[in-house]
C-alpha cells in the first residue's frame, strides 16, 4: 500500500477517544499530565539540567576566585608573571623579540586550562585580569539581570493585562495605549537610550534613588521595555477567557474581582505564563548582553557576559579567546533555555501532535 | 476605508508627539544636572558654558526648549551638541547603509525563513526537520554581535576566509560588486536570527493549520496534495507571517540593526543612534527616534490593512 | 436490484499512540446500494466517524493499520494508492462535515471553493465552473446565488453555509455522499430542512447517502436501513422501520429512549444511559455493553456474534438475552421504570 508520507488524519481524534475513556486518566489534572509528558522528554530535561549547571557554576565565582584561581574578577595583573610548567611567564606580554620574530607587547596570555594550576584556566585580557573568574563573575550578573528583569516583566505584564482583561472599557483603553507606548519606541534604542541615561547619575526622583552602578538599572530598563511583548498576548487570552461561562458563573455567584483573577483567569493562563517566561529570560539574557556590549547596561568594573565580549572586541584577532568563550556560555545558556521552553510547551499543550510511534 | 485610515494617521502622529516628547524627558530630566559642562567640553570657562546655555536655551522652561528644538529638528537646522554636525543630514548618510543592510537582510530571512519553516512542517518529525530545528534554535540563541565578531574574525587577514572584506560600507553607486561583497556578511549575520525564528513560527502554524477542518475537506474534494499545501494550508499560515515580517522590518530600519552595524563599522543610522546614545548628545538621539518611530508607526498602519486584504473576516464590512 | 456501491467487510482500524493501539474501529461490515440511505448511529467514540473517514482514505497515517477491505464499486480503497483515492474523493464518493464554520476556508470566497473541485475532477475552465457553481448553489436552496457565489463563509448564516457545503459535494455528480453529523452543529428547525434537502437532492443527483449521527431522530425521516456501533463495532443493523418497532439491543433502547418524545408525560425525566462509553485501548471482555447494561447476565462474559435472532432475516444484533424476554424488558425501561436487578 502505497501510503503518503504526510499525516492525513492527525491523532487528536484518536487521543480523544483514547483520553476520555481511558479510566487511568480520570481524576487527574492537567498538570499531573503534563509533568507525565515533560518527564519523558529526555532532551528538554537534560538542557533544563545544563542550565542548572550553569546556574550553579555562576553562582560558585566567589569560592573559584578566592580558591583556585586566587584572584578577584578586577585584579589587574599587568607586568606580573605566573608559573606554568615550571616556567615563569608574562601575564601580559611584552614586547620585544622572541625568535627573531618582533611581537608587538600586550598580548595576553591564552587559555591555560589546567596546566598553570588553576589560574587563567581561559586565559588573561588585556588588563591582566583573569577571564575564567570574570566569566563566572559575569555570568552571576548576567543571570541576575536576565532573569530578575523576566520576573518583574513578568508579574507586571501580568497585572496590567488581568486588569485591562476583567475591566475591560477605560480600564482597558488606557492600558492597551500605555503598550502601545512603550511598544511604538524601537525597542533597543529605547532601552539603550534608558540604559544611558541612568547611568550617568543613577535615578533619583520620586523618592526612590538608584545608584549609577546598580544592577537594577539595566534590570528594571529590560523589564520595562517588553512588558507589552509579554502583556499583550497575556491580554487577549484573558480577554477570550473571560468570556468563557465558567467566569460568567463566578461573576455571576458575587465573586469579588480579585477572587475571580485568581481562581478562574490565573489557573487557565498558568501555562502560558509559565511557556512565556522561559523564553523571556533568554531573550532578556541576549538583550542583556547587547546593551551591555553598548555600554549601556551593566556598568565596567561590573563585569557581564556583554562587556567581556566588548572588551574582547579590539583584540578579536590577537586573542579571540577573549570575545568568543563569553559568547559560547550565552549561547549554552539561551539555548538550554530555548530548548527546555520548547519541551515545556510541548507537555503543556493538550493536543497531542504526532508522534513517532513503534 | 479612508476614515479608517485617517484615522490611523491621526493616531500615529499623536505618537510620534508623544515618543518626541518622551524621549526629551529622558534625557533631560533623568540625569538631572546641567548638560552645559559636559557639552562645553573639559577645557571650558565658566563664559563658555554661559554662552552655550543661552544658545541651547537651556535656561528656558523645559517645554519650550522641547519646542524649540523640534522646530530646529524639522526645518533642517538641528545641530548635535557635541560635533556641531546637522543631526537630519548626518542620518541622511547613514540611511543608505541602513536601507541596504536592512532591505537585502529582509529579503533573506523572508526567503530562508519561509523555505526552512515549509520543509520543517513537511517533513516534521524526520531528519530534515530535526536538523532544522537545532540549527534554528541555535540561531536564535546566538547574540548577534557576537556573531558579526566572529565573522570578521574569521574574515581578517591571516586567516582562512580572508578574501571577504573586513567591514565597512561601500556605496552601491560607487562599485556594486564591492557593496554587495561588504553587505553579504551583515546580511547574513542579520538574517541568522530571524531565519531561525521564523522558520519556527510558520513551522508551527503550519502544523497547527494542517489539523484544521478546512484542510480535511479540502482533502476530502481530491484535491492533490500540492494544491491543498499552497492554497489551503500556506495562505493561511502565513498570515501572521506577513504580519511579523512587517513590524520587524519596521525595528529594523529604525535602528535595531545597530548591534550589527556597529559590529562591522557600517556607519548607518543605527551607528550613528549608538555613538550619539554613548555620549548623550540629545539631538542627534532626538532625530534617530523621530525617524526611528515613524517607521514603526507607518508599518503597522501598513500591516493592518495587509491584514485585512489578507483575511476577510477581519475587513471591516 | 440496484447497483452495489460500497461493501465494507470486516473493517478495522487502529492508531498506535503513546498510550496503547486505540482500536477505534473493530471489525464492521455494512453495504451500501444506489439510491440509499444508510444512517449510522452511535455515541462519540463509537467509531462511526473514522468508519466514514476511511471510506475516503482520510484516515491513513504513519500510526494507523487496517484489516479488512472496503470496497467501492469492487476496489479495495484501503488498497488504493494517493492518486486513484484523489481521483475517488469528491468525485465519485463525497463528504460533508459537523461543523460548516470551521470545514470552509475563510480565505476564499465560496464560490471559489466549489469552483476548485470542479475544475480539478472536470478540467472546466473558470467560467464554466463558476456557472455550475451557481447553479449548484440554485440547487440547494440558496437565495440570490449568483451574487452570493461571491461571498465569503463567514457571510453566510450556518444553515446557509451547510447548503453551501452539500452543494460543494455534489458539484461532481458523486455516486455516494457521506454526511458525518451534518445537523449537529444546527439549530433544530435547520436540521430538518437540511435532512429534507438531502433526501431531496439524493433523487436528483441519483446518489446514496450515508448519515453519520448520534441522534436516532435524524436518520429517522429519510435512513432506509440503520446499523448501530458501539465501541468500535456494529452491534445491531435492521431496516429502519424494525429497528424503531422491534429493537433488540438495550443500547438502542437507551438511544430510542433518550429522545424526548411529544406523547410522554412531561414530568419525566429524560432517559440516559449510565455510564461512558468503554476504553479503545483496554476494552472490555465479553460484550463491549456489558458494564452499562442493566440486563447484563453471565452470559455476556463472551462476546455476542452479531447474528439474525429475529423473523425478520435482516435484523442482526448481538445480545444473549431471548428474543421474548427482551420484548418484556425493553417495554418496562422504554415506560421509564425501574430495571429488574
Amino acid at each position: 500500500m502505497a501510503t503518503d508520507s504526510t499525516t492525513e488524519f492527525t491523532l487528536d481524534t484518536a487521543a480523544e477517544l483514547a483520553g476520555e475513556e481511558h479510566g487511568a486518566i480520570e481524576g487527574k489534572s492537567p498538570w499531573l499530565l503534563a509533568w507525565r509528558r515533560l518527564r519523558r522528554n529526555y532532551i528538554s530535561l537534560g538542557f533544563l539540567f545544563l542550565f542548572v549547571v550553569i546556574v550553579v557554576l555562576c553562582s560558585l565565582a566567589g569560592p573559584y576566585a578566592r580558591d583556585i584561581a586566587k584572584t578577584g574578577p578586577n585584579d589587574n595583573h599587568l607586568g606580573e608573571t605566573f608559573v606554568r610548567g615550571g616556567k615563569n611567564v608574562n601575564v601580559v606580554s611584552k614586547g620585544g623579540f622572541v625568535g627573531g620574530q618582533f611581537h608587538a607587547g600586550g598580548v595576553p596570555v591564552g587559555p591555560q586550562l589546567w596546566h598553570a594550576g588553576g589560574r587563567y584556566v581561559f586565559g588573561a585580557d588585556n588588563q591582566g585580569r583573569d577571564v575564567a573568574v570574570r566569566l563566572l563573575y559575569g555570568g552571576l550578573n548576567s543571570l541576575k539581570v536576565g532573569i530578575g528583569s523576566a520576573v518583574i516583566c513578568t508579574l507586571l505584564a501580568l497585572v496590567f493585562a488581568l486588569l485591562a482583561g476583567y475591566y475591560g472599557g477605560w480600564a482597558d483603553w488606557i492600558i492597551s495605549r500605555f503598550f502601545d507606548l512603550i511598544w511604538a519606541f524601537p525597542v533597543l534604542l529605547l532601552a539603550i537610550a534608558l540604559g544611558t541615561a541612568l547611568s550617568i547619575n543613577g535615578f533619583h526622583h520620586f523618592g526612590i534613588s538608584i545608584q549609577s552602578g546598580s544592577l537594577w538599572i539595566p534590570t528594571l530598563v529590560i523589564s520595562y521595555v517588553l512588558i507589552p511583548y509579554v502583556g499583550r498576548p497575556l491580554r487577549g487570552q484573558i480577554l477570550s477567557l473571560r468570556e468563557k461561562e465558567f467566569v460568567e458563573a463566578a461573576v455571576a455567584q458575587g465573586a469579588s474581582p480579585l477572587r475571580v483573577m485568581f481562581s478562574e483567569l490565573l489557573p487557565n493562563i498558568a501555562s502560558s505564563v509559565l511557556v512565556f517566561f522561559t523564553l523571556i529570560v533568554a531573550n532578556n539574557i541576549l538583550t542583556e548582553a547587547g546593551l551591555s556590549f553598548l555600554g549601556a547596561g551593566v556598568q565596567p568594573p561590573n563585569p557581564s557576559w556583554g562587556t567581556l565580549i566588548a572588551d574582547g572586541q579590539s583584540r578579536i584577532v590577537t586573542a579571540p579567546w577573549l570575545a568568543i568563550i563569553p559568547g559560547i556560555a550565552i549561547v549554552l545558556t539561551v539555548l538550554s533555555l530555548n530548548i527546555f521552553g520548547d519541551g515545556l510547551r510541548d507537555a503543556l499543550d493538550p493536543r497531542a501532535k504526532v508522534r513517532m510511534e513503534r | 476605508m479612508v476614515t479608517f485610515i485617517i484615522r490611523r494617521l491621526i493616531g500615529a502622529f499623536l505618537v510620534l508627539v508623544a515618543v518626541s516628547f518622551i524621549t526629551y524627558l529622558i534625557f533631560v530630566k533623568i540625569p538631572g544636572g546641567d548638560p552645559a559642562p559636559r557639552i562645553a567640553g573639559r577645557t571650558a570657562t565658566d563664559a563658555n558654558i554661559a554662552d552655550i546655555r543661552q544658545k541651547l536655551h537651556l535656561n528656558d522652561p523645559f517645554y519650550s526648549q522641547y519646542w524649540a528644538m523640534m522646530q530646529s529638528l524639522f526645518s533642517g537646522s538641528l545641530k548635535s551638541y557635541s560635533s556641531q554636525l546637522n543631526v537630519v543630514s548626518e542620518i541622511k548618510r547613514g540611511i543608505p547603509a541602513t536601507f541596504s543592510l536592512c532591505i537585502g537582510a529582509g529579503i533573506i530571512w523572508l526567503g530562508f525563513g519561509i523555505l526552512v519553516g515549509v520543509i520543517s512542517a513537511v517533513t516534521a518529525g524526520r531528519w530534515s526537520d530535526r536538523v532544522i530545528t537545532v540549527l534554528a534554535l541555535i540561531g536564535i540563541s546566538m547574540p548577534v554581535f557576537w556573531l558579526g565578531l566572529i565573522v570578521r574574525y574569521l574574515f581578517a587577514e591571516q586567516h582562512p576566509f580572508s578574501w571577504f572584506p573586513d567591514g565597512e560600507y561601500v556605496a552601491l553607486t560607487s562599485n556594486p560588486w564591492q557593496w554587495f561583497l561588504h553587505l553579504l556578511m551583515p546580511w547574513l549575520v542579520l538574517a541568522v536570527l530571524f531565519i531561525g525564528f521564523y522558520g519556527r513560527v510558520l513551522r508551527s502554524n503550519i502544523l497547527d493549520t494542517i489539523n484544521e477542518d478546512y484542510v480535511r475537506t479540502a482533502k476530502a474534494k481530491g484535491l492533490p496534495p500540492r494544491r491543498v499545501l499552497v492554497k489551503h494550508v500556506l495562505r493561511n499560515s502565513l498570515i501572521p507571517i506577513v504580519t511579523l515580517f512587517g513590524l520587524d522590518f519596521a525595528a529594523v530600519i529604525g535602528g535595531s540593526a545597530i548591534l550589527t552595524e556597529t559590529v562591522f563599522d557600517l556607519k548607518g543610522v543605527g551607528q550613528y543612534a549608538a555613538d550619539s546614545v554613548q555620549s548623550l548628545d540629545l539631538p542627534p538621539i532626538m532625530g534617530v527616534t523621530i525617524y526611528a518611530t515613524f517607521f514603526i508607526v507607518i508599518f503597522s498602519v501598513v500591516v493592518d490593512l495587509l491584514y485585512a486584504w489578507l483575511d476577510p473576516r477581519i475587513r471591516p464590512t | 436490484m440496484p447497483e452495489r456501491l460500497i461493501e465494507v467487510e470486516n473493517l478495522k482500524v487502529q492508531f498506535a499512540t503513546e498510550d496503547g493501539l486505540v482500536k477505534a474501529v473493530d471489525g464492521v461490515s455494512f453495504e451500501l446500494s444506489r439510491g440509499q440511505v444508510l444512517g449510522i448511529v452511535g455515541e462519540s467514540g463509537s467509531g462511526k466517524s473514522v468508519t466514514a473517514m476511511t471510506l475516503l482514505g482520510l484516515t491513513r497515517d504513519r500510526n494507523t493499520r487496517f484489516e479488512g477491505a472496503v470496497r467501492y464499486k469492487g476496489r479495495n480503497v484501503l488498497e488504493m494508492d494517493e492518486e486513484e483515492l484523489q481521483e475517488v474523493r469528491g468525485n465519485e464518493m463525497s463528504m460533508i462535515f459537523q461543523d460548516p464554520m470551521t470545514s470552509l476556508n475563510p480565505v476564499y470566497t465560496i464560490g471559489d471553493q466549489i469552483r476548485e473541485a470542479i475544475q480539478i475532477h472536470q478540467r472546466a475552465d473558470k467560467r464554466t465552473a463558476r456557472k455550475r457553481a451557481i447553479e449548484l448553489l440554485q440547487q440547494v436552496g440558496i437565495p440570490n446565488a449568483d451574487s452570493r457565489v461571491d461571498n465569503y463563509p463567514h457571510e453566510f448564516s450556518g444553515g446557509m453555509r451547510q447548503r453551501a457545503m452539500i452543494a460543494m459535494a455534489l458539484a461532481c455528480n458523486p455516486d455516494v455522499l457521506i454526511a458525518d453529523e451534518p445537523t449537529t452543529a444546527l439549530d433544530v428547525t435547520i436540521q430538518a430542512q437540511i435532512i429534507e434537502l438531502i433526501d431531496r437532492l439524493k433523487d436528483e443527483f441519483n446518489s446514496a447517502v450515508i448519515l453519520i449521527t448520534h441522534d436516532l431522530g435524524v436518520v429517522a425521516e429519510i435512513a432506509d436501513e440503520i446499523v448501530v456501533m458501539y465501541a468500535g463495532r456494529v452491534v445491531e443493523r435492521a431496516d429502519t422501520r424494525a429497528l424503531f418497532y422491534d429493537p433488540q439491543m438495550p443500547y438502542t433502547w437507551g438511544l430510542l429512549g433518550s429522545i424526548p418524545r411529544l406523547d410522554r408525560p412531561k414530568q419525566e425525566r429524560l432517559h440516559s444511559i449510565k455510564g461512558t462509553p468503554p476504553s479503545l485501548i483496554r476494552t472490555p471482555a465479553g460484550c463491549k455493553f456489558r458494564p452499562r447494561c442493566p440486563h447484563a447476565f453471565d452470559k455476556c462474559m463472551e462476546e455476542p456474534d452479531l447474528v439474525n435472532r429475529v423473523e425478520d432475516p435482516h435484523h442482526l444484533d448481538r445480545c444473549w438475552l431471548g428474543v421474548n424476554e427482551k420484548r418484556k424488558l425493553r417495554e418496562a425501561t422504554l415506560a421509564g421504570e425501574e430495571e429488574a436487578a
